[in-house]
């Protein structure tokens, strides 16, 4: 393992403290527990929005705390849902009278986690609504399997949610607004590349030099196939034809998309990739209104890419372009 | 429970290496930060109580682990430590139920079954044990228990994943032993040892 690291086990400290370091203008962090909060919180009469997971994925979730986003991250130990207590505690930090908002990837320990955070926040008289976003089209969802993945849609609705809240939406608007972008988003993954964790030390599975994996999961979770690697319109096509056909998208929906890296791949192959979708599209009469293209919601140094589309209405259109000021999405603002 | 965090630190390479097979390769880093942080809490602590520090520890790891593990492993201490409060001492049928109330609330807080590949198929056999048992010979009725929980945790080998990350693998988690069953059953083994021994069984 060659890792830019002083100790597996200083990982998440030695980071959060270069985040507070480099951003102390806009977010708080403190370290016990672990929580990543925006400089101005709690803003009075806002619903508050926090979400969490594992390290990481990087910018999600610390990166994107800021006006027009997150009020707070809780930030887990690398692949590790974080506990309850920092749920409360970014809770309680954010919470400016109008409850609280837990935007939750459908992972296990996430949802495990957050419920008893949700438990004590109601012991504390603090309103507390959990969406669960549940994208991933390549787990197939079922009684024999932990559900969809929660994935890119995440970012999307955070975003989104994010802006409603400071347009002054109640708990529940913001919530169903965040109930609608997953509902109307689907999201595959792909790899070349495994990734390791620091306290793993070594891969979390294998890929041969000529492979690939498709329907990724953030952490190393197997998908759908193993095969050789191909070319980006091939690759792209595997990923988009199960994308919209699962929704599905038709002819003359209008969509956000979001083409995202893994975290080890170059933004040059990210933009063959937003090419093919664009291409694969149009052919079908779909057209791309919105975009985003980067690294985003990433898997450590994995290289690969995923994505997701959500269809948009006039609503959503607006809260997407409404002014957002994080640490890694900023327009409109300042 | 100075056992059972040895246990773990023993095996956190072990418990790590079964993880990374079909979860995410940290269940033997997650549970050795817990239980160390449950250790500091306990002696912190202090009393003869053990509903209170089956408790203290039950927090410690809900606040330490993170993942699964932590509110299922958090969950199972709480509820036994509810089940055991003000008792100052443990016969047979108290620790019976006392697990008993940690597996049902594991099972309320993860929603598994038995069958399902998670420490559910090493907890649920040891209780059956301890249920059948007679209450005359508890070190013997413990060492069934952990041989139960140990027979089990072998029986999720061949199990599909129904629960947690290593659903996604569908068959091919298959073949792999399950790491929550494994450290369930390092569990009862460490009380089995530690009561054998004549040493507290909390």
């Amino acid at each position: 393992m060659k890792k830019l690291i002083n100790a597996p086990e200083d990982v998440l400290r030695d980071a959060l403290e270069g985040m507070a370091a480099a951003h102390g203008d806009r977010v708080r962090v403190s370290f016990d527990p672990p929580v990543i909060v925006r400089a101005d919180a709690p803003v009075q009469g806002k619903v508050g929005i926090i979400s969490g997971g594992g390290s990481g994925h990087e910018p999600m979730h610390g990166g994107f705390v800021g006006m027009g986003m997150l009020d707070a991250a809780c930030p887990g130990e690398v692949f590790t849902s974080p506990t309850p207590d920092q749920m409360d505690a970014a809770t309680k930090a954010v919470n400016g009278g109008a409850g609280v908002l837990h935007i939750v990837k459908n992972y296990t320990g996430d949802v495990m986690n957050f419920e008893m955070a949700a438990e004590i926040a109601s012991a504390e008289d603090i309103e507390v609504v959990a969406v669960v976003t549940n994208d991933d089209v390549a787990v197939q969802d079922s009684l024999y399997t932990a559900g969809r993945r929660g994935v890119g849609v995440t970012v999307l609705a955070e975003k989104i949610c994010g802006a409603a809240a400071e347009e002054g939406k109640s708990l529940q608007e913001v919530a169903d607004i965040c109930r609608r972008v997953n509902d109307q988003g689907r999201s595959m993954g792909m790899a070349l590349t495994p990734c390791i964790t620091p306290a793993a030390g070594e891969p979390n599975f294998t890929l041969g030099d000529d492979e690939m994996e498709i329907g990724i999961g953030i952490h190393g979770e197997p998908g759908r196939q193993r095969m050789k690697v191909e070319p980006a319109a091939k690759i792209v096509e595997r990923l988009a034809s199960a994308v919209v056909e699962d929704l599905p998208y038709n002819e003359g929906d209008e969509v956000l998309a979001f083409v995202n890296g893994m975290g080890g791949t170059p933004l040059i192959e990210l933009y063959i990739v937003y090419n093919e979708l664009n291409k694969f599209l149009q052919a079908r009469g779909i057209k791309i209104t919105r975009n985003l293209i980067g690294n985003y919601i990433t898997s450590l140094e994995m290289a690969g890419c995923s994505i997701t589309l959500v269809r948009l209405d006039e609503e959503l259109t607006r809260l997407w372009d409404a002014p957002v000021d994080t640490i890694a999405l900023r327009w409109g603002a300042r | 429970m100075k056992r059972f965090a040895a246990e773990v630190a023993e095996n956190r390479s072990y418990l790590t290496k079964l993880d990374g097979a079909i979860g995410d390769g940290d269940h033997g880093t997650n549970m050795d930060r817990g239980m160390k942080k449950a250790l500091e809490k306990l002696e912190a602590a202090d009393g003869d109580d053990i509903g209170a520090s089956l408790k203290t520890v039950g927090m410690a790891l809900v606040s330490s682990v993170g993942g699964a593990a932590g509110p299922l492993y958090g969950t199972l201490f709480l509820q036994m430590g509810q089940s055991a409060a003000g008792k100052s001492e443990l016969d047979l049928a108290g620790f019976t139920d006392a697990l008993d109330a940690g597996i049902q609330g594991v099972i309320k807080r993860g929603k598994a079954e038995p069958g399902d590949k998670t420490m559910l198929d090493a907890l649920g056999p040891a209780l059956e044990a301890l249920r059948s048992a007679g209450d005359d010979d508890v070190a013997g009725a413990l060492s069934r228990a952990a041989e139960a929980a140990r027979e089990g945790m072998e029986s999720t080998v061949p199990m599909v994943a129904r629960k947690g990350r290593a659903s996604y693998l569908g068959e091919r988690s298959a073949g792999h032993q399950d790491p929550g069953a494994t450290s369930s059953h390092l569990l009862l083994k460490t009380v089995a040892e530690a009561v054998g021994s004549g040493g507290a069984a909390g």
